[in-house]
């Protein structure tokens, strides 16, 4: 049952991304409307696996990559979600979507199983630290989504080259404003996930931080962001350099995410 | 019945011929009602604008509804029709409700796609029903025109882009700015596109104008104008910050914003985008500008390129909609043709009975030893014959009817048997409306 929903969410976001894509060169307003039902769906479906393996694990589904990367899925399809409906720009799943598939499928790479829980993980803190991360991280993946979209629209108007894409993307200043908002939305999100993911490690290794290689790669993560918020507010780097830092950002983050727990050792390897 | 389109536009006669020829919006019910007092002209709507005169009405006789139609916007209007004649096409048919479904699509305008002609016409639709010179004919014709440019418009992007250069700067900005409410334009110099433009960025609701000038009276006057504030000149970079669109076009010899001068003005703004547009020839604006963080240039050709793209694309778009037009008027024509259906079989139904009966009744008189059931038996004889020669005729006509392809056969019978055409059959339209 719960295989059939994980399959039938990863056929719904490849229909999506599908979609999508072909909307971003095909001008039919009738193709937006059929790609938000579909992720509509998709969501809906994907929550309903998600549920469904807490209630068979008796825990939080977030314990190893195959887990992680489906949570990480949902959590950028929602932000997305909630980013659409309020700026109605449905453009931006061209761009968001098919990331939420490439790591839906990547999760497809790892053992499915649900395994007893590491001893380590026993703990309420799981759901808080992940939680947030992920829900972090998902706004990170929509603002690098406005960042990419962002250059397009930039290159355009500067070369002066005004075609059909053009037409359909939204303006520069949309785009820097959905930038800032994931910021503002992922940044404090980031900070409670790694002050919680602290107080756990107090509880649980009797330390609040040891310089784990995801402590150090979370830690660089928020560097980056911080600064392109405090530039943000303090000298306006906004536009082309905010779109270009929210993009590099996207790929630390990346590396926080996935390459430490499967390049590097640690504490954090759940695999 | 057929419908005839006579009239003038801009593709036939320069202004001077056509505004002789125009119809005051105030007085539409004289030339109205003179129109269908016309003999053999049943139905009439005139469309009067500053691009085109046309006449659409209804009549039996192509011809002479032509000749009748150029000779009444002659007398009308007092001019020689030998002068008018060659500015004036007339279009019958197919061709005459093709014309009327380009014409509201916005087909034939000057500018293809402009919206007012289809609420020109709408107007002028108004006329003709307020003064009931338009009748079932003219009615579903026109209401099928109205539908048919409701369809060009949401099927095609004919209507889309902007056209002209102050438009295409407006919606540029829409691009780079999302919000126009909060965004002030300022002008540098003035100049009749400059203006132009600004109007249409007040239109489009920016929030203020800053107007400045060499000759500072001219500032202030224009600012007066808009509603805006006017800087001295000198005092250009100290203002320049807080305009988020700047009109330039003075006759400066050389360019009075460069790169460097931006650097300053983006650290007060913040880093807010700024956008340039330089109607100055030779330039005000460095080009180099283009290149600066956040800020974006557009010069007059720029515009004119985005312009000339967009005719472009209205000229691809204009084929989707020839189409469409195409399919609606063969649905339209079938419905004209078929109203000429039943009033020729009723009409060649009666001439025969009427031969029938005459015939029959020279026979009785002079039959003395009729038997007792002798007429009645003639009476079904004659009747018999009657109907199944009839009969071929009269299915093939319906069936042609449902195929629209009826003017020939009902013109052959009209010839062949002498049948009357007059307006017998307009009671019958009625129930063939639906």
């Amino acid at each position: 049952m719960n295989a059939m929903l994980y399959f039938f969410t990863l056929g719904l976001y490849l229909a999506a991304t599908i979609t999508y894509l072909v909307y971003l060169v095909k001008p039919q307003p009738s193709l937006a409307k059929t790609s938000r039902w579909i992720i509509y769906g998709g969501f809906l479906i994907h929550a309903l696996f998600t549920l469904g393996r807490y209630f068979e694990g008796g825990r939080t589904p977030i314990t190893n990559l195959h887990e992680s990367l489906s949570f990480f899925s949902l959590a950028i399809v929602g932000v997305f979600i909630v980013f659409e409906r309020r700026y109605k720009v449905t453009i931006l799943g061209s761009f968001v979507i098919p990331i939420a598939l490439v790591l839906m499928s990547i999760s497809m790479l790892f053992p499915m199983g649900i395994a007893p829980l590491n001893p380590a993980l026993k703990s309420k803190w799981l759901v808080v630290h992940t939680v947030v991360a992920f829900l972090g991280y998902a706004s990170f993946t929509v603002a690098f989504g406005a960042g990419i979209m962002y250059l397009i629209q930039e290159r355009f108007l500067k070369q002066k080259k005004l075609g059909a894409m053009y037409q359909k993307l939204p303006s520069l200043d949309k785009l820097d404003d959905i930038n800032y908002r994931c910021l503002t939305f992922g940044f404090p999100l980031l900070t409670l996930a790694i002050i919680s993911g602290a107080i756990w490690a107090e509880t649980a290794w009797g330390t609040y931080w040891s310089w784990d290689p995801k402590e150090t790669w979370s830690l660089i993560t928020w560097f980056v962001y911080a600064a392109l918020l405090h530039g943000r507010l303090t000298t306006g780097w906004r536009g082309r350099k905010a779109a270009i830092l929210a993009i590099a950002g996207f790929f630390v983050l990346l590396f926080t995410f996935l390459g430490v727990n499967l390049l590097l050792s640690g504490l954090h390897s759940y695999k | 019945m057929n419908i005839i389109v006579v009239g003038l536009s801009h593709k036939t006669a320069s202004v001077d011929i056509r505004e002789k020829v125009a119809f005051a919006p105030t007085n539409m019910e004289k030339p109205l009602r003179a129109l269908v007092d016309i003999p053999d002209i049943t139905e009439a709507i005139i469309v009067s604008t500053c691009n085109r005169v046309e006449v659409y009405v209804t009549t039996h006789d192509i011809a002479g509804g032509i000749a009748r139609v150029k000779r009444f916007l002659a007398d009308y209007h007092n001019l020689s029709l030998e002068n008018l004649d060659p500015h004036l096409y007339a279009h019958h048919g197919e061709e005459a409700i093709r014309h009327v479904f380009r014409v509201a699509s916005s087909l034939d305008s000057m500018v293809v796609g402009e919206p007012q002609i289809l609420g020109q016409i709408k107007t002028s639709y108004g006329y003709a029903a307020e003064f009931k010179s338009s009748g079932i004919i003219l009615n579903r014709f026109l209401h099928k025109a109205f539908s048919v440019a409701k369809r060009v418009r949401t099927e095609t992007k004919i209507a889309s882009s902007a056209v002209s250069v102050a438009f295409a700067a407006v919606e540029l900005s829409r691009k780079i700015f999302d919000e126009l409410s909060d965004k002030t334009v300022m002008l540098i110099g003035a100049g009749e596109m400059c203006e132009l433009a600004a109007k249409h960025f007040l239109n489009n609701g920016v929030r203020g104008v800053m107007v400045t000038n060499r000759t500072f009276e001219r500032a202030e006057r224009l600012a007066d104008e808009f509603g805006g504030r006017a800087v001295k000149f000198d005092d250009l970079f100290d203002y320049l910050h807080k305009a988020d669109i700047i009109l330039s076009s003075t006759g400066a010899p050389h360019c009075i914003i460069g790169p460097k001068d931006l650097d300053e003005v983006m650290r007060k703004r913040k880093q807010k985008p700024m956008f340039f547009i330089d109607i100055a020839v030779p330039r005000d604006i460095d080009p180099k500008v283009n290149d600066v963080e956040n800020v974006y240039l557009y010069t007059v050709d720029d515009l004119q390129e985005v312009v000339q793209a967009n005719l472009a694309q209205r000229a691809e778009e204009a084929k989707k909609a020839e189409d469409i037009v195409n399919q609606e008027i063969g649905q339209f024509f079938k419905w004209l043709s078929s109203l000429e259906v039943t009033p020729t079989i009723v009409a060649l139904r009666a001439r025969f009975d009427e031969i029938r009966r005459t015939e029959l009744e020279k026979t009785l008189a002079n039959w003395k030893d009729l038997p007792p059931d002798g007429q009645k038996r003639l009476e079904a004889l004659t009747n018999a014959i009657m109907n199944k020669l009839l009969h071929p005729p009269t299915s093939l006509l319906k069936k042609a009817g449902q195929g629209g392809r009826t003017d020939l056969y009902v013109d052959a019978l009209r010839a062949l048997f002498e049948l009357q055409t007059a307006d017998e059959g307009e009671q019958e339209l009625g129930e063939l409306e639906e």
